[in-house]
Formats: structure tokens, C-alpha cells, sequence
């Protein structure tokens, strides 16, 4: 009993506390559908575990040694219809929890585009020691540990990563992706309330892994177009010298913003798996650079 | 030219307080035991009748002692973490920097797995199945010793990187690219992957000598559908051992000539793919769970049926569910990377197979309840373990399911989350059940019963412990607190990872219940004392001997009629049917030796040797274990015959209830 009165407190705890963050308070629609698979799947399979629960500590007890009237039945060791039953509940069960998640791994899956009148907004990411770098190819530009995109627009993720393995992670938006040198994975999510929300690298990947978080800031596509043209005018541009000093191991990296981008630069660093380490590769990969 | 490779006094790493504390704690403990066990002159004692002994229930107590003092090792990991996280948040740093902190739970994983739960298990694996197959030793008694000793070597290297280096500090899975040269160039992956690559060859060398042994050498009449249901769940963990562990020794391999060799398997360059290696990995790793899971539930079954009095309830269920689980568990490896972006197909049926394993772990679950069901149920410290596992596991394997459905695992992968759901599953699952195994088969090694009191704190303790240690995991992970995290700049996590600290110090008062409990037992151990060899009234064999029984186990071999062959003998004693008549015969049994220890040492130097680039030392090692392989293969005397005489001697000494 103490257990049930512990896991009711902790888990009613947790959705309030979820109210305000995290994986419980999606604000787009795939977080959205996420949660809801969660929660549907708990509760088909706390309708069987919770009796399982319930049935263990009543027959421990009612069987106890001491117990002069509980009947002994030293001998009872199967039964057909039993059997039958002890089977058949999880298999029911799973087929149902199988049912949905078979379902919505081809319904959520992370490279299927999201319906929308709305064109998507591109972002490249690119995960390097220890930061997130975005390049918006359409733009032109591109931001260190901060991403801005307009709300109720659907946002189009290329991700990558120049070495180690990280992985794109904003709970409240959408499930998390890995990102692999050498390898290009797909995402989409689109945010429907304005807000700033927490990301982040679920995959350890370092001394600096800690601090690889970034904000997500979801705005109006009016105030999205003028962050834009703001962004244009200032900052440094991303080229592969200065992509070469970025991709030197730094940690805690305070945000920023390049006004520019050299054109390619995200297919150099993914095809050829450029490494911070032989900064001169990117240049002979660019002069060669085919667009995918 | 270097004589000690890349070894230099810049290795010991004088000035970090907290690390040279713990080595020199370490190392003066070592040494005080040392000191005490030479001044007492118990050395000549422990070389003739443990380390160089071959006899399958020492070398069963060996391992097990090994894994309760690493599990000692890996609990002060727990600790340090759960201090650090309680205290790194909104700026603070905390007291652990990040490349020691990076190390301690690097470490921590590869402890728990690899040094406490596999030699915790595999003792009391070897430790049972022979006595419950009725046998007098294992199929290959020196390999045995071997494997323990290669297990033991896997250990020290991995505590020698405490003072000496570093250890890894790439999680326990150590993916590339990270754990390559080019991202991890110190001596901490090097530590991790010999050790591993030893103590994996002794693990592989015990699953060959198990499978042989169960499968080849029962006692008389014990057909398969009669095994006690432990030697089942051992054969399905040593089948498991066999297919998966040269896996992960490829695997490693593969790494090594990588790090050493300049090859480029999981390179981020030169067509390198480091998801090769995280498929590999799990290919071991998942099949790695049930090795553990299995003999765990194997100990459960016994105990229920045990102290319910009752045989298990659906036996052939529990055959088919543990031989169903044993083959499922080697197809489901990709739901541990669901998010590495696999396409929708691969996804959902990687996600359906992981969920088709909860059927028959749920039937297992079922089978318990219904053993209790109509029993007797002697409310001992055993089957508190058992219910606390039952109680437990089913919300462990409920997160479990949900961790298999893809799309719910892209939101809580490599989170708080994950972190709480294995910790939910292993905990009670493999330790519960080892625990549970420690005390019923105690007075089967020592002649003596452990104190119930102490017992049934530390049950408690670590019951209550547990969930306020890892339910607040559950909590941080639905937040959005992502694992390995040194510090986090997320205030609201803080009060929950406080729970979670103060979890971890009622867990420590649970593990100090367990010390207190051995103590007192061994002092109140004439009290204790267990004269029949049956103090649980138990169904199968073991019980049948004398505790501790001799080093031939059975005086005669038994005859087996049935399940629980035991409880039919006595059923039978009861109505004046005959018993098996005793006569005695000269038995011979292994001569011990001391090959393994000498081999274990010889792989330590050439592990220490490759780490640290002495490629001389190495040679010399290599050398060495050679010339020991080659004293054992032409050694002149390979048993010692036990004569009749001094067998009859013991067994009117030691007269059990029912003489089999």
C-alpha cells in the first residue's frame, strides 16, 4: 500500500509538474501526438498491472503460513483454463499497446513532412564541440545555440554532426533525433504558441555536454521575418574559415549570429564527414560541392 | 625508446584529492586484509583450499564475494553522482569536474554489469546447478577456475585505472566516434576495452562449460522436463553467453585495432561507421539483460515454490516462456536507438518484437502469483525479495513497453527517464533475485542460516530506498533532464534529485543491513547452525546433501522420479517406501590447480602492458600464460581419488533426512 500511496504522489507530481515543461506540455503537433500515445499506452497497460499488483500482496497474504483458513493445496500445480488465462493477458495486452505503436511509428515517423498551406522553413543542424550551429540555407543565415522559427509554420530539420555523436532533443516540440558525421537524419516539427522553449543534446557526448542546450524561440511570422532582416545585418559571416574556427572544441558558448552563409557549406560537412581537425578538406570539398 | 610506453609518474594523478583518497583508502584496505591473512598464516590455507581450487562451489563463493565487493565499488559511484546532481544546479558546479565526473559513471555502468551482476550471477550459477543436476562438479573444472580468474583480472585492471591513468569517460556503451583516438586519445578507453576483453573471454568460457554441463551431465533420470527450473533459466543465460558474447568481443576488437592500428571501422573518416558499432553493441547488450534477468527469475521460482510449499505452478509455461525469452532477446537490439533515424518500417517492427517479450515475462509473473496460490507462505527474507520484485518489476516493464513503442521512446530516449526505467527493471530483477538467492542458499555453503532481523531491514531499506532513489528520475526525465548531466542550468529538477540523494543514502543503510546481517550471523553462527542440510524444507537436490556438502557433492549419485525430486523423496521416506540403497565406491574428483590464478596474472600483465604500450611487457605476458597452458596440459595427475571408506566416514557424520 505504501508503494501505491509513493507512485500516486510521484506520478500526479509529475503532470503537475510537467504542466510547465518537458515531454507532458507539448506545444506543437507532434510533441502533441506524442504525449497522447504516452499517456493512452500507460493506461492500457496499468489496467492490467495495477490487479497483477493488487493480486500478488492479497494472495502473499491471504496465503501466509498462519493463516488457518486460507486452503492448502499442496499439489496445485497447472491447470488448462489458467494457463489459458495467464497467456492470453499479456498477449491481449500487447497487441493492443502493438497496435498503437505499430500505427504511429509510420503516422509520427520524424522525416514525414507535416501537412501545411504553409511552406516549410529549412534549418540545417549541425551538433559540434559542444554547440548546436543552425544554418537557415533559404535565409542565409545562421545562428550558434539559439534557433528561431515562426510559429504554425512547419519547420524542416537536416541534422548532422561534424564528429561526435549528439542528439537534437526540444522536448515541448517534438521526439529527439540523433546526429551522425557522415550521415544526414530528417525532422519536422512545428510549433503552435509563441514561447521559448528548452533544447538540447540527449546524447552524451563529451566534457562540454552539459552546456549543450539552446532556446528555442517560437515567434509570430511577422516578427519571424524581421528577426531575419535584422540577423542580415550584423554578425560575422559562416565560411569554412570561420566554420573551421567554430568547430574547434569550445564549451558554454554564449548565443550568436552570422549574417551570412557560404553557399553549400552544410553538404561539405556532412558528405565528407569534415573534420575540425583537417580544416583545409572543407575548401577542397566545396570547390566540388554538387547540390544534393 | 621508452621502456614504459606512454607510463610516466604524470599517470597518478596526484592532485586530485578525491581520487587519491579513494585509491589510498583502497589500497591500504587491500593491504590490512593482506597484512591480517599472512600474520594469521591463513595464506598457506588459501592457496590450497580457495585460489587454486577447481571445485565449482567455491569457485561459486569466490564469485560472488568478488561481485559484492565490487558492487560495494559501484555503489560509491552511485553516490558520487547522486551528491553531484543534487547540489550542480542553476550555475553551481557542483564538486566533480567534469572529466572525473564523465569517469564515475562510466565506470559505474561498466562495474554493475560487467563486475557486479555477471560474477553475482555466475556464482550462484556455478554454486547450484551442479548440486541441483545432482552432479559432483561441472563438465571442465579447471576452466571453471580459469574463468573465474580471467573475471577476476577484467576487475583489478579496471580498479588499478583509479590511481594508475584514467578510466573511460564515454559512458559504459563507449560509442565511437567518441571512444576513438581522435576524441578520447588517454588511457581510459584502453582500460575499459582490455578488461572487458578478459573478463569477456572468461565469461564466454563459462557459458561453454555450462551448456556442456547441463546439457551432457544430469544425475541419472533427470530427463530435461525434470531440471529444476534454475538450471533452465542457466541454460538459456549460458545458450545466450555462447551466441552473443564473441559479439561483443569482435566487436571491441574492432575498436582496438581502430585505436591501435589506425583501421577505420568506426572512424568518422575514411568511410569508418560508428553506427556499426552501436548495432553490434546492443547485439550483445540486449541478450546481455536476460543473461542476467534469467537466472534471476530462475532464483525467484525456487523460492516461491519453496516457502509456498508447493511445486511452481505451470512448469512447462515457465520452460517455454524462459526458452521463448532466450531467443526473443537476441531480436529486439534496435530498439535501443530508435532514434538514429531508421525508417518507419525497421522502427515498428523492432518495436513490436521488444513488446512480444513482455508475453512471456508476464506468463512468469502469473506462474509466481499462482504458486503462491494455495500454498503455505512462510514469510521469510526470501520471499520478501520475491514480492518486493513482483510488486516492483511489473511497473519496470510497464515503462519498459513504453520505452518500445518508437514514437514515445524519441521523447524519453537517453533521459532521466531511461535512467529510471533499467535502473527499474535490473534492481529488482537481477539484484532482488540475487539477494533472494545469497540468503536462500547461504546455509547450503556455510552450514549456517543468516540472521532473519538484519535481513529483513535491508529488505526494507532497500525496497523504500529504491523508489525514492529512482521514482524522481521518472519525474526529472518527463521534464525534459537528459542523462550523464554534470551540472544543469534547470532549477525546478533540483528538489527531485534531492529525493533521489536521499533515496541513495536509505539504499547505503540497506547495504550497511546486509554487512551487519553477515557479521552477526558469523558470530552467532553456532545459534544459526543448520545440522540437517534442509532448513527451508526445499524440493530439489541440493537440499539432499550435507551443509556444507563435501567436495563430491553426493556420496551416491541420485536417482531422480520427477520434479522436484527431492520433495518426492521425502514424500515417499514419509510412507516407509524404501530409499536408495547407499553403497559406497572411491570417487575421484578434479585436483586443483593453479592455472587459473597463475594465467589470470600473466593477463593482467599483458592488459596493464597493452594499455600502456610496453609492448615488451606484453610479449612477456603472453610468454608466460603460454608456458602455464603448457605446465597444465602435461601435468601427470589430473584428479585425486577420494576412497570409499573416508566418503562412508562423512556421510554417517552427516546424516540427512532422507538418504537419496
Amino acid at each position: 500500500m505504501r508503494y501505491f500511496a509513493l507512485a500516486a504522489i510521484l506520478f500526479s507530481a509529475a503532470a503537475l509538474a510537467g504542466c510547465s515543461e518537458g515531454v507532458l506540455a507539448p506545444k506543437g503537433p507532434v510533441a502533441a501526438a506524442e504525449r497522447l500515445l504516452m499517456l493512452n499506452s500507460t493506461g492500457i497497460m496499468l489496467a492490467i498491472v495495477i490487479p497483477t499488483v493488487l493480486a500478488t500482496l492479497g494472495v502473499a497474504w491471504w496465503f501466509r503460513a498462519a493463516n488457518e483458513r486460507a486452503r492448502y493445496r499442496p499439489d496445485f500445480a497447472y491447470s488448462g483454463r489458467l494457463e489459458l488465462l495467464v497467456w492470453s493477458i499479456p498477449i491481449m495486452t500487447i497487441l493492443l499497446v502493438g497496435g498503437v505503436a505499430w500505427l504511429s511509428s509510420y503516422d509520427l515517423d520524424p522525416p514525414k513532412a507535416i501537412a501545411s498551406a504553409q511552406k516549410p522553413v529549412r534549418v540545417q543542424v549541425v551538433a559540434l564541440d559542444w554547440k548546436w550551429l543552425f544554418i537557415y540555407p533559404e535565409e542565409g543565415i545562421a545562428t550558434v545555440n539559439q534557433l528561431t522559427i515562426p510559429v504554425g509554420a512547419p519547420i524542416s530539420f537536416e541534422l548532422t554532426s561534424s564528429g561526435v555523436m549528439n542528439s537534437f532533443f526540444v522536448p515541448q516540440l517534438a521526439g529527439q533525433i540523433y546526429t551522425m558525421s557522415g550521415m544526414v537524419t530528417r525532422l519536422y516539427l512545428r510549433a503552435d504558441h509563441a514561447g521559448t522553449y528548452r533544447g538540447m543534446s540527449a546524447n552524451y557526448s563529451g566534457a562540454g555536454f552539459s552546456d549543450m542546450v539552446f532556446n528555442v524561440n517560437a515567434v509570430p511570422a511577422e516578427k519571424f521575418a524581421q528577426w531575419v532582416a535584422e540577423t542580415r545585418t550584423s554578425g560575422p559571416v559562416l565560411d569554412a574559415q570561420s566554420y573551421a574556427e567554430l568547430a574547434k572544441p569550445s564549451q558554454a558558448v554564449a548565443p550568436f549570429t552570422y549574417r551570412a552563409v557560404a553557399p553549400n557549406l552544410f553538404n561539405g560537412i556532412f558528405s565528407a564527414a569534415m573534420q575540425p581537425v583537417h580544416p583545409s578538406r572543407l575548401t577542397h570539398l566545396e570547390s566540388q560541392g554538387s547540390e544534393r | 625508446m621508452n621502456l614504459l610506453g606512454k607510463l610516466t609518474w604524470s599517470a597518478i594523478p596526484f592532485d586530485q584529492p578525491i581520487v587519491m583518497g579513494a585509491s589510498g583508502g583502497v589500497i591500504l584496505g587491500i593491504g590490512a586484509v593482506l597484512g591480517w591473512v599472512t600474520l594469521k598464516g591463513y595464506v598457506p590455507y588459501l592457496w590450497r583450499e580457495w585460489l587454486t581450487s577447481v571445485d565449482h562451489k567455491r569457485i561459486g563463493v569466490m564469485y560472488i564475494v568478488l561481485g559484492m565487493l565490487m558492487l560495494l565499488r559501484g555503489f560509491s559511484d552511485a553516490v558520487m553522482m547522486r551528491a553531484q546532481q543534487a547540489v550542480a544546479a542553476g550555475g553551481a558546479e557542483g564538486y566533480l569536474p567534469p572529466e572525473h565526473f564523465d569517469q564515475i559513471f562510466s565506470a559505474h555502468g561498466t562495474i554493475m554489469i560487467f563486475f557486479v551482476a555477471m560474477p553475482l550471477v555466475i556464482g550462484l550459477m556455478n554454486f547450484a546447478v551442479p548440486l541441483q543436476l545432482g552432479i559432483r562438479d561441472v563438465a571442465f573444472p579447471t576452466l571453471n577456475s580459469v574463468s573465474l580468474w580471467l573475471t577476476a583480472s577484467g576487475i583489478l585492471l579496471t580498479n588499478v585505472s583509479l590511481a594508475v591513468g584514467e578510466f573511460a569517460r564515454t559512458g559504459w556503451v563507449a560509442y565511437p566516434p567518441l571512444s576513438e583516438l581522435q576524441f578520447s586519445p588517454g588511457v581510459g578507453v584502453d582500460y575499459y576495452l582490455w578488461s572487458l576483453q578478459i573478463s569477456g573471454i572468461g565469461t564466454l568460457l563459462t557459458g561453454i562449460n555450462f551448456v556442456t554441463t547441463i546439457l551432457k551431465m544430469r544425475a541419472p533420470g533427470m530427463s530435461y522436463m525434470r531440471m529444476p527450473v534454475f538450471c533452465w533459466t542457466a541454460l538459456a543465460a549460458n545458450l545466450m553467453i555462447v551466441a552473443v558474447f564473441p559479439i561483443l568481443t569482435a566487436t571491441f576488437a574492432m575498436l582496438l585495432l581502430d585505436r591501435y592500428l589506425g583501421f577505420h571501422f568506426f572512424t568518422v573518416d575514411a568511410g569508418g561507421n560508428a553506427m556499426m558499432y552501436v548495432n553490434l553493441f546492443w547485439m550483445w547488450g540486449h541478450p546481455e539483460v536476460y543473461i542476467l534477468v534469467l537466472p534471476a527469475f530462475g532464483i525467484f521460482s525456487e523460492v516461491a515454490a519453496t516457502f509456498s510449499g508447493k511445486p511452481l505452478f505451470g512448469y512447462r509455461s515457465m520452460v517455454a516462456a524462459t526458452m521463448a525469452i532466450c531467443v526473443l532477446s537476441m531480436m529486439v537490439w534496435l530498439h535501443h536507438f530508435f532514434t538514429m533515424g531508421a525508417s518507419a518500417n525497421v522502427n515498428a517492427v523492432f518495436g513490436m518484437m521488444s513488446m512480444i517479450i513482455g508475453v512471456p515475462t508476464g506468463v512468469k509473473i502469473f506462474n509466481w502469483l499462482f504458486t503462491m496460490y494455495g500454498g503455505r507462505v512462510r514469510f521469510t527474507v526470501p520471499i520478501l525479495w520475491l514480492i518486493g520484485f513482483m510488486v516492483t518489476f511489473v511497473f519496470g516493464g510497464l515503462t519498459g513497453v513504453l520505452l518500445a513503442v518508437p514514437a514515445v521512446d524519441w521523447q524519453v530516449h537517453n533521459s532521466a527517464f531511461l535512467v529510471a526505467h533499467f535502473h527499474h527493471v535490473i534492481i529488482p530483477g537481477v539484484v532482488f533475485g540475487v539477494f533472494a538467492g545469497y540468503i536462500y542458499w547461504f546455509p547450503k555453503a556455510f552450514g549456517f542460516t543468516l540472521d532473519e532481523r538484519w535481513g529483513r531491514l535491508a529488505f526494507w531499506c532497500w525496497f523504500i530506498g529504491f523508489h525514492l532513489a529512482f521514482m524522481p528520475l521518472y519525474v526529472t526525465g518527463l521534464m525534459g533532464m537528459t542523462r550523464r548531466l554534470q551540472h544543469y542550468d534547470v532549477v525546478s529538477w533540483q528538489p527531485w534529485l534531492l529525493v533521489a540523494a536521499a533515496g541513495v543514502a536509505v539504499i547505503f543503510a540497506g547495504v550497511v543491513c546486509q554487512i551487519m546481517q553477515l557479521v552477526v550471523s558469523i558470530r552467532a553462527r553456532e545459534e544459526l547452525r543448520d545440522v540437517t542440510g534442509d532448513p527451508w524444507n526445499g524440493r530439489t537436490l541440493e537440499w539432499s546433501t550435507a551443509s556444507p556438502p563435501p567436495a563430491w557433492n553426493y556420496a551416491v549419485l541420485p536417482r531422480v522420479a520427477g520434479l522436484d525430486a527431492f520433495w518426492g523423496q521425502k514424500a515417499r521416506a514419509k510412507q516407509g517406501q524404501p530409499t536408495q540403497a547407499r553403497e559406497y565406491a572411491p570417487i575421484e574428483v578434479p585436483k586443483n590447480t593453479p592455472t587459473g590464478f597463475v594465467n589470470a596474472f600473466f593477463a593482467v600483465v599483458i592488459g596493464f602492458a597493452l594499455i600502456w604500450h610496453i609492448w615488451w611487457m606484453a610479449a612477456l605476458g603472453v610468454f608466460g600464460a603460454f608456458v602455464t597452458f603448457l605446465a597444465f596440459a602435461f601435468r601427470e595427475q589430473e584428479e585425486v581419488e577420494i576412497p570409499a571408506e573416508t566418503i562412508a566416514q562423512f556421510d554417517r557424520a552427516h546424516p540427512t533426512e532422507v538418504a537419496l
